[in-house]
């Protein structure tokens, strides 16, 4: 995390102009696709590809191991005065990782965006490839930007791109979907930027350094941190602010819908935590961390419960997603440090970051697959995938490996990311955070073996893919699921605070087991929860199996029902405003009584 | 009661009138338009924010003056995007409104309006 040193002595460090290169090549490579257009702008936006791909593993390479931040001061104005990018180890894992998944993703919609041979220009390939270099871009800059203001346009120019990418296809519901992305996202902007206006009239600085020497529990103060927070939590989707996600990234194309899930709500979630944990780490207090945390565990319950009772594939992985984004918040009551009363950089913001990547690579991945899969059987839905694990064996492959990922089993970068969280909750003590972690992992895998007891089961008769899918856009789906499987292996000490000795080495019975419990538990989660249109799976002993699972699943299915009728009725506009508001004053509160 | 009282006042009204409107009002034009009155009442307080801040014997602190400068930018940029999809969907579908995705689906799905 950013070092807080006594005297401000900031100077652009050497390789600090990568960082400049790092926000600029995405952007004047959207600009010049934009103006070369036609058929070269899909070149110039290939090509932009792996230059920032690079930039992003030289900034990676460039950090000192010291843990100082590289620096650039812009027009060499040091603030209050100036603005200033800053990359830490955080921002550097954040860089690279986003580079990898943008770069897959470009080879993966190489073949759904290419401008036909007759046109001369198409309108969805035109404005993907721009799209996707903004997207790019404003990433970069929420990951460098050294002021809350600067977040500010960063994260606007993020939705902006974002919106768009929901609508490509221009159908009306996606069109509907888009309108409500951008609606409700501009109520979140809306307040973090009267929070950032109340931050400035207190301490007259926005620099995250200064702000953090100066800043101290005030009402002013708390007012802006829950303002600011809750505005973010409603562009993260957090629940109960959930209302755009799924059917905005379940109706964007398979591309799209991969940027959005995997990166452009972790560009919001990554200033949450720049917030809290480098802003004002003393000010939120004890309760306020625990009420983010149960808003997690809520988006858990309620985005697992969900997504079982789909019956569309996309928009099942729609509701993983918002699980997903609940388990993020997990960790912030896990790095509260009593003692000082403030939150500590140390493992629990560790296995946050690594969920938080480990879940954007696997989610692309699964999106990537299941894109594949609906343009192979001409629709998605989950009862009628029969015989698609014969025809496309790859994408099938990549989405279980995708959901194996994101279970936490060894070596994965979520098994990580729990053996962090799993530690600093019992190091502080909160053994029920401790549960709902493993629960998070369950629910996991109990959506991921409902979906694959029905694209492994044999075909009523051979199924005949519909298209051709080119084997780079499989390629481009196993390497990012791979690689989410084997984030876990690498050394992260040099970029994030893993303690020394976190990383047990398990004996090969321990990782059986660890990867064995949960997808069982999982099975049995998807028999009791899932919608089985035609009966049971055929398992062994299927007749005696119904007996004693029958009068619990009829029970289960009925709070799973009442589940998803509550998260219809907090989809609803005026609900959803109405928790925003709640939540401003419940977060407000929350920092009062604990900070 | 000093200016800055009477503006941060008047900024505080317009943010309410505005929150109220985009939670309530069903239209999405009126949505927009709530939203840019929102944008009025904070862009205010920035002013106010500016006023309050002047303690260097200057008239005002001129960095809330470049932040609302470019929150009007951001802020008209919304704006524009917001209409350019409501006049799509209108295109689209004869009726602007949102009502019709109470249960959101995934793909194309011909039964539905």
């Amino acid at each position: 995390m950013m070092p807080h040193p006594t005297a401000v002595v900031e100077a652009v460090t050497s390789g600090g102009s990568l960082l400049v290169l790092s926000i600029v090549v995405p952007l004047s490579g959207a600009l010049l696709a934009f103006a070369a257009g036609g058929r070269h702008l899909e070149r110039v936006a290939l090509a932009t590809l792996p230059v920032g791909l690079a930039i992003a593993v030289a900034i990676a390479f460039a950090i000192p191991s010291t843990g100082d931040p590289l620096v650039y001061l812009l027009g060499a104005w040091a603030p209050p005065l100036g603005v200033a990018l800053r990359a830490d180890g955080l921002s550097a894992v954040m860089l690279v990782i986003a580079a990898v998944v943008i770069c897959a993703i470009g080879v993966f919609a190489h073949a759904d965006f290419q401008t036909p041979a007759g046109a001369a220009e198409a309108r969805a390939p035109f404005a993907f490839w721009i799209l996707l270099l903004v997207i790019w871009g404003a990433l970069n800059t929420v990951f460098l930007a050294g002021d809350l203001f600067t977040l500010y346009v960063a994260l606007e120019l993020l939705t902006f791109a974002a919106v768009p990418l929901v609508c490509l296809d221009g159908r009306a519901e996606t069109l509907r979907a888009a309108l409500r992305y951008l609606l409700f996202a501009l109520l979140g902007s809306v307040l973090y930027l009267v929070g950032t206006a109340l931050l400035y009239g207190a301490y007259g600085t926005l620099d995250i350094i200064l702000l953090s020497r100066r800043v101290h529990a005030e009402p002013a103060t708390l007012v802006a941190a829950a303002l600011m927070t809750v505005g973010l939590l409603a562009k993260t989707a957090l629940f109960p602010l959930h209302l755009w996600l799924p059917p905005a990234h379940a109706g964007a194309p398979p591309a799209g819908s991969a940027v959005l899930s995997a990166l452009v709500v972790k560009g919001s979630f990554f200033i949450v935590i720049r917030l809290w944990f480098d802003v004002m780490p003393a000010v939120p207090g004890f309760a306020a961390t625990q009420l983010l945390a149960v808003l997690g565990a809520a988006a858990i319950l309620f985005g697992s419960v969900v997504a079982l009772r789909q019956e569309r594939l996309k928009l099942l992985i729609a509701y993983s997603t918002l699980a997903q984004i609940g388990y993020l918040f997990l960790m912030f009551p896990l790095a509260f440090a009593p003692a000082p009363g403030e939150l500590h950089s140390g493992s629990a913001l560790s296995g946050g970051v690594l969920q938080a990547i480990s879940h954007a690579t696997a989610k692309a991945a699964m999106f990537m697959s299941a894109g594949l899969i609906y343009a192979a059987l001409g629709h998605d839905r989950i009862a009628g995938l029969g015989g698609i694990g014969r025809a496309l064996p790859i994408s099938v492959l990549a989405f279980a490996l995708g959901g194996v990922a994101l279970i936490g089993v060894p070596p994965g970068g979520a098994y990580l990311a729990k053996e962090l969280l799993l530690q600093a909750a019992g190091e502080t003590e909160q053994w029920w955070w401790a549960i709902v972690i493993q629960a998070g992992g369950i629910f996991t895998s109990a959506y991921l073996v409902l979906v694959l007891v029905h694209a492994l089961a044999p075909a009523d008769k051979p199924v005949a893919s519909r298209v051709h899918v080119p084997w780079y856009q499989e390629a481009a789906a196993l390497s990012l699921a791979l690689c989410s499987l084997l984030l876990g292996l690498v050394h992260w000490e040099a970029y994030l605070p893993v303690p020394q000795g976190a990383r047990s080495s398990p004996s090969v019975l321990e990782m059986l087991s660890s990867a064995l419990w949960p997808i069982l538990a999982g099975g049995v989660l998807a028999i009791l929860l899932g919608r089985w249109s035609d009966g049971l799976p055929r398992i062994p002993l299927r007749g005696l199996t119904e007996a004693i699972v029958g009068p619990v699943r009829s029970r289960a299915l009925t709070a799973g029902e009442a589940l998803e009728r509550a998260d219809g009725i907090l989809r609803q506009w005026p609900a959803a405003g109405l928790s925003l508001l709640a939540l401003v004053i419940a977060l407000g509160a929350a920092m009062l009584v604990g900070g | 009661m000093s200016a800055a009282i009477v503006f941060g006042l008047c900024a505080a009204v317009a943010v309410g009138l505005g929150l109220y409107g985009v939670i309530t009002n069903p239209q999405p034009l009126r949505k927009i338009l709530a939203f840019n009155l929102i944008g009025s009442g904070v862009f205010t307080f920035f002013g106010v924010v500016a006023h309050r801040g002047a303690a260097a014997g200057f008239g005002g602190d001129p960095v809330p003056q470049a932040l609302v400068i470019t929150g009007l930018v951001v802020a008209f940029s919304a704006t524009a995007l917001a209409i350019a999809l409501l006049l799509r969907l209108l295109q689209a579908t004869g009726s602007a409104t949102l009502r019709a995705d109470a249960s959101p689906s995934a793909g194309s799905d011909p039964a539905k309006p």
